[in-house]
């Protein structure tokens, strides 16, 4: 019962995407009309010139030929609106997979962060592009033939009722059945179709994560293992496919016999008629038997539409499902005003999942220009604090306020752009360098582009490159190395100059004598911006104002270098490793 | 499409009994005109009603014939169309695995997972449709041109003439469109690549608030895409009337002919309505083969692709006879190598040469793209060197079976990759046969036993897909641990350790000098490496000098500016 609500739902929205297209669709309706008029007026056509052939010597050539040119008139007619159907339906299908996959991509940048780290890439992925396009066959094949098929049933019915009433009453009375039998199997296939996509859903899942990481399986000797692992999936998937694909295909067979019992009945029918009152001529016999074969065909191919549509629903419910995902919650209104730099976290609590507590009751007030550093053993929970910052993660518990705004209360847009951010994991989108370095900020020129390379010492390697700033790059930086990549991520950040830097062991893989120039580098951006460095590297964060020592999700120790050594605690643990003799 | 024919190859009983039920299901329907005819000169011209109904009868068994022949046809064309797809895709997956570093850097990973997914979803189909309805519609046209030779000879040859023409016209549309199907499936992974990309990049994205531009390109790209659609449709939508026009305009033609041959008494009306009765099925057939050739003719396209993944081999050959080696206190040898990347214009690594004893740990340093990833990845022979030879055992890896070579070698890339799975799995990577006790050991030296024991399930905790659910120096000690599983006799840490802490990757070290086998680390501090038996200092894709910390001390410039720069205090001094 729910099942059947859910398709009723996907159907609406599909409508509704539908509907945007309104013109072609009544276009294309307009069309099928008269495609489909014609195309039943030609067997009458044609009854009436078989009723001309009486036999030798009485065939009446005269009355013949009028008849035959209206069927040429006819057959260009209905040929140009068949045509012009099929551009509508073209254009509709397309452009609704088009703006479903627009929406799709769209709500993929309101959904929280939660979301997405918890979901596997290629899962999303399958859903934005092979689940729409399966769906877009689908809807393809719907409109093409369901409105047609509806018209042609219509069409047939209104022509047999008017040839003859008995015969007509038998086709109608026999028809249902091939709806019975469709349904029945309609309603049986759809759950395997489900299965189907889950599974494949799940093979896509393998797929991405094996053949992206390719290099590590390599290294490890694990071909066979993966290899087990992909076709222990392939083979089930194998299985269901053939489920969903045998149990759907049967629907058409079983259709067409009904179809058989329709003809043989009207054959039949008609003749008895023909033979006991003399009611029906041969020729009106003959566009019966041509009409039964029109009429139920449109029964096939509903049938045969039912089962793709089935298929392009269970497609079409699982892209919906994404974008029914709930969004990040809705942003205020209101801009971040006067960022001074200042920024204050009051009795912050705040845990990815509710059973293993992470940050608790955290306190820490920052001053405009102030440098804070963020120290710790791996996994203490310092990218946390970054989730935070940005607006990544919204706080369990108390506030953050940024120049005395809580950012609750701010656009998110306004928050981010206040940040400037170098995350540990680089990442840069396929386009030129240029592009990359545009992403800090839109409207700079060409000679603050070469600038903020030139600062960041990124300027020396990229003017290597076979074109200079105007090299494409692959998806995730391509062929550049991981210090390269790094140094683009800060000319990113160079260039756009925001208030407050967040700095996330940037630095971490690029050499030192590199790094040295890109700290002097950003000694000059940070001053006068309030910055939150993540580092390892104690020395470069000895000249912090304020030194977070994190453990274990949690802030332990707070303070300057000096005051911190002092107290001889964790940190100054922390820091004579640095030195102790390996 | 010659891959793609050799996995038709074990499912060549489903390939044949699938058209050939199919074929019966249309001489089947064949034969209904013929009794229809009967019908009518036997039966109504006569008026014999009891022989109007035996034909009915006969009707109505034809029609159960041809359901059961359609319905067995039907299960051997899906059967088929599953199992190729199926064993196809593992194939290719196969065959991805055996390509080397330099084609996965070149094809890249979106190719390769469309290919895996959407195109094998296409060949399938397109199997299916083949089988199931493409032979059919040869059956019924020539059927029934054959069964218009039994009626009239003269009356045929009108579908003698028209068969060709509509032949024409089907041809026709599949060669036109068929160039234009690889440009749509081209333009779809340029949209699968966006919407992957705005995943791995969502942090950075949204920090510099590019929503909106990535959408608005997103929305462009799916605009072209469905202009190029658009543009396939217009040609395939001429399918339909093109063959309506054709098979009606026989009609006509037909039945003036029939008509004068009525008028001179060589055919009955019933024979005309039986050859009216075949053109409308062939018609019916043609609309069938209308939309198939949309189906077909993506499949085409798709297995053309997936047939391009498959030509592609490994650019790295194996040994014809591997040779056999035997542990040599010289372990890992280069000889003058240098290297480069296929399609760049420069060599990554000139004329290296040193020599890394059995037991002795080498540190590697050196600027951001001086080379030192390239020079380990020659090792366990990811790449292979342009230039010179490198020897792992007294023997050019060239000869040695790579598989045997890399078995012995265990890699700690720069990327810290974990697998979906239990921390058990993902550790048992380095050795399918570990033991827990073996596990724990391997942890407690890459200081990752904390890790794991801080989990609720500890060994048997989950890791997401990538590992995301880790911290990125968690995954870098648990990667460190799963390669200490595979006990290797060559281990190389490349960068491993950069998101560790100092306290952490100084006692990561000390531990790891408990182990016996020659240790390679690769570093951008030189605290990590200070202490090596050997140090190579690289700089620019050459070796600027190679020796203990102390030597390079008094002798390499490069090094010393390394040194100082973390060290300043001492540089002070």
């Amino acid at each position: 019962m729910k099942k059947n609500v859910i398709r009723k739902d996907t159907l609406v929205r599909i409508l509704g995407y539908v509907g945007r297209n309104q013109r072609y669709l009544i276009f294309s309706l307009i069309l099928s009309l008269i495609t489909v008029a014609s195309t039943l007026y030609v067997p009458i056509l044609t009854g009436s010139a078989v009723d001309l052939l009486l036999g030798p010597g009485q065939v009446d050539f005269s009355l013949l030929w009028p008849i035959l040119l209206t069927i040429c008139a006819l057959v260009l007619i209905t040929a140009l609106a068949q045509w012009l159907t099929g551009l509508c339906n073209n254009r509709m299908t397309y452009a609704t997979v088009r703006d479903i996959r627009a929406d799709a991509f769209r709500h993929l940048q309101k959904l929280p962060l939660s979301y997405l780290d918890q979901t596997p890439t290629g899962d999303v992925v399958s859903r934005v592009i092979a689940d729409v396009d399966q769906f877009a066959d689908g809807l393809l094949m719907g409109f093409t033939q369901l409105f047609t098929g509806v018209l042609t049933i219509v069409g047939t019915l209104f022509f047999m009722f008017s040839v003859n009433w008995i015969i007509a009453l038998a086709v109608v009375v026999i028809t249902p059945l091939s709806f019975v039998v469709a349904s029945f199997i309609a309603k049986r296939t759809f759950s395997f179709f489900s299965q189907q996509t889950k599974v494949r859903g799940e093979q896509t899942a393998i797929i991405d994560e094996m053949i992206s990481n390719q290099k590590v399986v390599r290294a490890f000797g694990m071909e066979d293992e993966v290899q087990k692992q992909f076709d222990d999936v392939n083979r089930r998937l194998q299985k269901c496919s053939l489920k969903a694909i045998f149990y759907s295909s049967i629907t058409n067979p079983s259709t067409r016999f009904v179809n058989s019992l329709v003809y043989a009945c009207v054959g039949v029918a008609g003749a008895v008629v023909a033979i006991v009152t003399g009611g029906i001529t041969v020729g009106q016999l003959s566009a019966f038997l041509s009409y039964a074969n029109q009429y139920t065909k449109p029964f096939n191919e509903i049938s045969g539409v039912v089962t793709e549509l089935q298929s392009a629903l269970a497609c079409a419910s699982r892209v919906f499902a994404l974008i029914d995902q709930p969004a990040e919650t809705a942003d205020a209104p209101a801009e971040l005003q006067q960022v001074d730099g200042s920024v204050a976290l009051e009795d912050v609590s705040f845990s990815y999942v509710p059973e293993r507590k992470l940050i608790q009751h955290f306190n820490l007030n920052v001053q405009p220009g102030q440098r804070i550093a963020i120290v710790g053993p791996t996994g203490c929970g310092k990218t946390t604090l970054i989730n935070l910052l940005m607006r990544f993660y919204d706080v369990n518990e108390g506030k953050i306020s940024v120049g005395g705004q809580c950012i609750m209360d701010v656009s998110r847009q306004s928050l981010r752009s206040a940040y400037g951010m170098v995350l540990q994991d680089t990442w840069l989108k396929s386009g030129t360098i240029r592009d990359n370095i545009l992403m800090g900020r839109e409207d700079a020129t060409e000679e603050e582009i070469v600038a903020a390379a030139k600062a960041t010492h990124a300027h020396s390697f990229i003017k290597r490159l076979p074109d200079g700033y105007d090299t494409r790059i692959g998806e995730d930086g391509g062929s550049l190395s991981q210090g390269q990549k790094q140094l683009l991520c800060i000319t990113r950040v160079m260039l756009s100059l925001p208030p407050m830097l967040i700095l996330d062991e940037a630095t971490s893989s690029i050499d030192t004598r590199t790094e040295m120039r890109i700290q002097r580098a950003f000694e000059k951006l940070m001053t006068g911006r309030t910055s939150f460095i993540v580092a390892h590297r104690l020395s470069t964060i000895e000249n912090a104002d304020v030194i977070l020592v994190m453990n274990e999700g949690n802030v332990i120790e707070q303070g300057s270098h000096e005051e911190l050594l002092k107290k001889d605690g964790f940190y100054a643990k922390l820091y004579r490793s640095q030195f102790e003799a390996a | 499409m010659k891959t793609l024919l050799r996995h038709v190859k074990p499912y060549i009983k489903e390939c044949i009994l699938a058209p050939l039920f199919k074929l019966l299901e249309a001489i089947l329907e064949l034969l209904v005109p013929l009794i229809m005819a009967a019908i009518i000169d036997g039966g109504i011209l006569k008026g014999d009603t009891g022989y109007v109904l035996r034909m009915g009868g006969v009707l109505v068994g034809l029609g159960l014939l041809g359901f059961v022949a359609a319905i067995t046809a039907q299960f051997f064309a899906a059967r088929a169309a599953v199992g190729v797809a199926a064993d196809y895709k593992s194939a290719l997956f196969k065959h991805i695995q055996t390509l080397s570093y330099t084609e996965l850097d070149t094809i890249g990973t979106p190719t390769l997972v469309n290919r895996l997914t959407t195109d094998m979803n296409q060949v399938q189909t397109g199997v299916n449709m083949t089988l199931r309805l493409l032979l059919r519609s040869p059956f019924v046209v020539f059927g029934a041109m054959i069964m218009a030779f039994t009626v009239d000879v003269k009356a045929a040859l009108i579908f003698v003439a028209l068969i060709p023409l509509l032949g024409l016209v089907v041809a026709g549309i599949m060669k036109l469109t068929l160039p234009r199907h690889k440009q749509v499936q081209g333009q779809l992974d340029k949209v699968l690549l966006r919407t992957r990309e705005n995943l791995t990049g969502v942090r950075v994205l949204r920090a510099f608030q590019r929503q909106d531009d990535e959408t608005a390109a997103f929305e462009q790209e799916t605009e072209e895409l469905c202009r190029m659609q658009q543009r396939v449709g217009r040609l395939t939508a001429l399918t339909n009337p093109l063959t309506y026009v054709l098979v009606n305009g026989a009609l006509a033609v037909l039945i003036y002919t029939g008509a004068v041959q009525v008028q001179v008494g060589i055919l009955t009306t019933g024979a005309v309505v039986a050859l009216v009765n075949y053109l409308s099925q062939i018609l019916v057939e043609l609309v069938k083969l209308a939309n198939l050739i949309v189906t077909i003719s993506k499949a085409i396209a798709s297995a053309g692709r997936i047939e391009s993944m498959m030509k592609i081999t490994s650019s790295m050959k194996e040994a014809a006879k591997p040779a056999k080696t035997a542990e040599t206190g010289e372990h890992v040898r280069f000889d003058n190598v240098s290297t480069r990347y296929q399609g760049a214009g420069d060599d990554s690594l000139t004329g290296i040469s040193f020599t890394a004893l059995r037991g002795q740990t080498i540190g590697v340093i050196g600027g951001t793209g001086s080379g030192k990833t390239t020079l380990v990845n020659l090792i366990p022979r990811f790449y292979d060197a342009s230039a010179g030879r490198v020897l792992v055992n007294g023997v050019d890896v060239k000869e040695q079976s790579t598989e045997e070579l890399r078995s012995r070698i265990a890699v700690v890339p720069q990327k810290a990759v974990l697998f979906k799975g239990t921390i058990r799995e993902n550790l048992r990577w380095g050795n399918q046969n570990a033991t827990d006790e073996e596990l724990w050991q391997a942890l407690e030296i890459a200081q990752a036993a904390e890790i794991v024991r801080g989990k609720q399930d500890g060994l048997d905790e989950m890791v997401a897909q990538n590992g995301r659910n880790l911290s990125g120096g968690q995954r870098q000690r648990l990667t460190i641990a799963r390669a200490l599983v595979k006990k290797p006799d060559i281990l190389i840490l490349d960068d491993s350790a950069s998101a560790l802490d100092y306290a952490t990757d100084a006692a990561l070290r000390k531990a790891l000098r408990s182990l016996n086998g020659t240790l390679f680390i690769v570093s951008q501090r030189a605290s990590s490496i200070r202490h090596a038996d050997l140090i190579l200092v690289l700089d620019d894709g050459e070796l600027a000098g190679s020796g203990t910390h102390d030597e390079l001390m008094r002798s390499c410039p490069v090094y010393q500016e390394i040194y100082y720069s973390q060290y300043p205090k001492e540089a002070a001094q």
